[in-house]
């Protein structure tokens, strides 16, 4: 092995890195937190909504399961502009990033709202609680800690996933590597460094989650 | 400019048994992989055990399409040429090998104790327990969320288009480049995933509901 490893061309692209890393971060919240009213929306209208209306949504969840999210940011940057609709990378990166994660993200709050049983809230109801005590402890509490587990590592799937975006050459942390190794040509050192970025948001999120479950959402008495 | 024609229609389509060519060659040796390491991760041995927690983590936490990149350069640090084929096809198994891993370590620590013990009683050792009594109850419970994880990994081969593989999503590029017509192209080649992906998706939903009737009423 006679490769010189020249990982200091890589640090002295720190900006390019730190700044991609951010626009990961923005671009993986702001999908997560559009995705989720998509979800709410979707897991309503889905239970609720006329019999139409919940095909088209069954569909439109099955359609994005089952083909690649890479596919799918193809259609939106590359497809939509042939029915008139022209959009930034970056903007193309985000709507089909809330796309993806809203399918996914319907089944995860219909989860929750489906672990509330209609007797638990006549219980509440018949210990004197108050309507807003009802919906704070006995609906709102344990649908958050039934659906907590699977919502945070569909945030982190989401971060991680997100990297494909810079196939369209969106402006994140992968396309921030591929900028800086076509100007060094240092590809290994520069995807190696990236790679352990990612692993390393991954670890903090993993650690935040786990400490806000074990400070707010731990209640032995569940189940 | 070429126009989108039969010939290009065909020329997508024909790329389909690369997308499957990689993903069974991925299971496959994802398979083998994650056979070691959920036999490490459920085993008594601490080191085992702590390695390949490590190695699932390291794949759960970075993304693929990374992994899928290292497995193209990190040859090349030895000296060794790979085309991008090998790259995605030892990438993927190596990713594949972390995700089943953790799925089969699931299957077998479901098994009850008990199980462990009356084979234990029985005088039966661990290679014997393990393949006469545990793996087959542990087999039921993976198939699955191992087709799940299935459907993942034949959506993740499109990746590989990315480090230079043509496979169908790359076959599809070339196209558009050609013919200009990225909404059928694109949309053409989403509903050939959604033709392979969606009925392992519905069968893995099937077995798992079914699954859950039968321990329910047991």
């Amino acid at each position: 092995m006679n490769y010189t490893f020249e990982f200091a061309q890589v640090f002295a692209a720190w900006d390019e890195l730190a700044y991609g890393a951010l626009r990961t971060l923005w671009l993986s919240a702001a999908s997560m937190a559009i995705g989720l009213v998509v979800a709410v929306l979707g897991a309503l209208a889905k239970n609720n909504g006329p019999r139409a209306l919940r095909i088209a949504i069954d569909a439109y969840i099955e359609l994005i399961r089952n083909t690649p999210f890479l596919v799918q940011i193809f259609i939106v940057f590359f497809g939509l502009p042939a029915i008139g609709i022209r959009l930034e990378a970056d903007q193309a990166a985000l709507l089909a990033m809330v796309i993806n994660v809203g399918a996914y993200g319907i089944e995860i709050i219909r989860a929750g709202i489906e672990s509330i049983h209609h007797g638990q809230i006549e219980a509440g109801r018949a210990l004197g609680l108050k309507p807003l005590q009802i919906f704070r402890l006995v609906v709102l509490k344990p649908a958050i800690q039934a659906i907590y587990p699977s919502l945070t590592s569909q945030f982190i799937l989401l971060m991680l996933n997100s990297s494909v975006c810079s196939a369209i050459a969106a402006a994140e942390l992968t396309a921030a590597a591929n900028d800086i190794q076509a100007r060094n040509f240092r590809s290994f050192e520069v995807y190696f460094v990236v790679t352990g970025i990612y692993f390393a948001m991954s670890l903090l999120f993993w650690g935040i989650f786990a400490v806000i479950e074990r400070a707010f959402l731990r209640q032995p008495a569940v189940r | 400019m070429r126009s989108f024609g039969p010939n290009e229609v065909f020329y997508i389509l024909a790329a389909v048994r690369w997308t499957l060519l990689l993903s069974i060659v991925a299971f496959a040796g994802g398979s083998l992989g994650g056979v070691v390491v959920a036999l490490m991760r459920a085993g008594s041995i601490r080191a085992l055990r702590w390695i390949a927690f490590a190695y699932i983590k390291i794949f759960q936490g970075t993304p693929l399409l990374m992994q899928l990149v290292l497995a193209f350069f990190i040859p090349g640090i030895f000296g060794l040429d790979v085309d991008p084929w090998a790259a995605a096809a030892i990438g993927l198994s190596l990713h594949a090998s972390a995700f089943l891993g953790e799925i089969w370590r699931g299957a077998i620590e479901v098994v009850p104790r008990g199980q462990w013990e009356a084979s234990g009683a029985l005088g039966l050792r661990y290679w014997a327990q393990m393949r006469l009594v545990i793996a087959p109850q542990a087999i039921r419970i993976a198939i699955p969320p191992s087709v799940g994880f299935l459907v993942q990994l034949i959506k993740a081969t499109s990746l590989a288009s990315i480090i230079g593989f043509v496979e169908l999503t790359r076959a599809a590029q070339v196209i558009n480049n050609a013919t200009f017509q990225p909404f059928t192209i694109f949309g053409l080649v989403g509903l050939t995933y959604f033709i392979i992906c969606w009925p392992l998706s519905a069968y893995s939903r099937r077995m798992e509901r079914r699954l859950a009737e039968a321990s329910a009423r047991a």
